[in-house]
């Protein structure tokens, strides 16, 4: 039996008297892809943000890589470092140019050497197709720009596993491809991805599997052909129903 | 001009005989230039053109008071204030970061050093540190002479201002800046200083500029602590030659003095907004 990338079992939220999550039990396994999909609200990037712990849980458990993460004594800043994490709002920094951008990291919490940084950052920024956009400030860039650019700096941290919070919510249609390219060819690579989307084809498409949310429990879980094809909860169909033919 | 064909015609129809949008436009600015250019000319009129030369325009008085009102009167000003200003600026980045901290004790402390000294005017602090300070611990003393005291007892009033001003950078920075870089394995403190920092400061250039220019002024105050022949500013220096001359052409000149520090810098940080700008 190996260790999962990510194992959650009876994890709870609330913010305030607000019940967001209310006993989740899930499991990543190394290589796979997990796409989370269900109606605003119903507790997905709270979810997302119990794994790196952008939120803290109230209750249950969040071990990654076999640490738990809401054990006081855990060494949260290493453990993030093997977490890359993608916004809906891409954050990335506005002071810093591109390329500084992927190397601040690499160089204030890798300690690698500025050549260092700079040879892993202009080789993930070919990677997600931005190679020329080394010296451009974010503000510069179109929005898919950005987020690949995100993605890149993730991945110059050489993340065991990613998470994408809403990777595409935020962008203009047009642009939403570009990103998703970036995206189907991290899984092809075989990267653990945990993603929480509305994108129905790209979770067709590239998850192993599906996790379908709502009220902050999970609903149903299983491949994609299943949970999106043939549902057997009557919530998810009707969400289906209604994300597919708006 | 040509547009105004349309409301005329339409002024020709029976009922209105409100004037058309355009018509209102033209017709309030005009009556804002007019009453404008009439206080400029009663100004003009009524003044006393000849006194006033007399007075504040006495050319061989302001020569005399150079070189020294610039080698050592503006040269002190501008020491007092670059001085005040980085002590400040270190203390009220210091109160900023305690009012944003998870720590109650620290918020505590720096609410209320900003509530205390907001409301105390500069005069008063400047006095209660050149003779109090040195009546409560007489075996202290402050680095720096007077220079270090009028630092300090400037300081102290302009940290309060600036510590309101750079926590209100730092909340200006999006909350995702901070997160991504903790997502990356920085310490909050590493995020801070690399990340939220340095924006934050960009947003707080043009009011830290107000600040500097604020401090410029307040250096006119450092008489109370009894400057002397080589520690004199503008002010202090302007007063003795108006006593001296029983004219007031050198408070003119020091006015002139402190343009000099103050119209550069509002140049400076133009541009450096704009370099700002240019980057997003």
């Amino acid at each position: 039996m190996t260790t999962p990338a990510i194992e959650i079992s009876d994890l709870r939220k609330s913010f305030g008297s607000l019940e967001v999550l209310r006993g989740i039990d899930l499991s990543v396994g190394f290589g796979e892809v997990v796409c989370v999909i269900g109606p605003s609200g119903s507790g997905k990037s709270t979810l997302l943000r119990c794994v790196n712990l952008l939120e803290e849980p109230d209750g249950g458990s969040v071990r990654v890589g076999g640490v738990e993460v809401t054990d006081p004594d855990c060494d949260l800043d290493g453990l993030r470092r093997t977490i890359g994490m993608v916004f809906q709002s891409f954050n990335l920094f506005g002071h810093l140019s591109v390329l500084a951008n992927l190397t601040i990291a690499q160089r204030r919490v890798l300690k690698r050497s500025r050549a260092d940084a700079e040879l892993i950052a202009r080789e993930n920024l070919e990677r997600v197709g931005l190679a020329d956009k080394a010296g451009a400030y974010p503000a510069q860039l179109s929005g898919g720009q950005q987020q690949r650019a995100a993605i890149a700096r993730s991945l110059a941290m050489s993340p065991e596993l990613m998470l994408f919070d809403e990777p595409t919510s935020a962008l203009d249609p047009e642009l939403v491809g570009e990103v998703l390219a970036v995206m189907r060819s991290l899984a092809a690579e075989g990267m653990t991805m945990m993603v929480v989307t509305h994108e129905m084809g790209f979770a067709r498409e590239v998850a192993d599997r599906v996790v379908f949310m709502d009220g902050g429990q999970v609903v149903e879980a299983g491949p994609p052909a299943d949970v999106l094809g043939s549902p057997t909860e009557a919530r998810t169909r009707e969400f289906l129903h209604r994300v597919l033919t708006h | 001009m040509s547009v105004s064909s349309t409301p005329a015609s339409a002024a020709r129809a029976p009922a209105p005989r409100r004037l058309g949008r355009r018509q209102r436009q033209r017709l309030t600015r005009a009556v804002a230039y007019a009453v404008f250019a009439a206080v400029v000319v009663a100004v003009g009129a009524l003044a006393d053109w000849g006194k006033l030369a007399e007075s504040f325009f006495r050319l061989d008085i302001a020569a005399a008071m150079f070189p020294e009102i610039v080698t050592v009167a503006l040269r002190n000003t501008i020491v007092y204030t670059v001085l005040s200003f980085l002590f400040g600026l270190v203390a009220g980045l210091a109160l900023a970061l305690m009012r944003l901290s998870s720590i109650a004790p620290y918020r505590w402390f720096a609410t209320a050093y900003i509530e205390l000294f907001r409301g105390l005017p500069a005069l008063l602090v400047l006095f209660l540190v050149g003779y109090g300070v040195p009546l409560a611990f007489p075996d202290v003393q402050i680095v720096g002479g007077i220079y270090g005291s009028i630092a300090l007892g400037l300081g102290l009033t302009a940290a309060a201002y600036m510590a309101e001003t750079i926590r209100a950078g730092v909340q200006a920075v999006p909350r995702g800046q901070l997160e991504a870089a903790r997502t990356l394995g920085m310490s909050h403190p590493r995020a801070m200083v690399s990340i939220v920092l340095p924006q934050a400061f960009r947003i707080v250039i043009p009011p830290l500029t107000n600040e500097f220019i604020m401090l410029t002024k307040d250096t006119s105050l450092a008489y109370v602590l009894g400057v002397t022949a080589t520690s004199i500013e503008v002010t202090k220096f302007a007063g003795d030659e108006l006593n001296r001359h029983v004219n007031p052409t050198p408070l003119l000149v020091a006015g002139f003095m402190y343009l000099l520090i103050t119209l550069p810098l509002s140049q400076l940080v133009h541009r450096l907004e704009r370099r700002g700008a240019r980057r997003g």
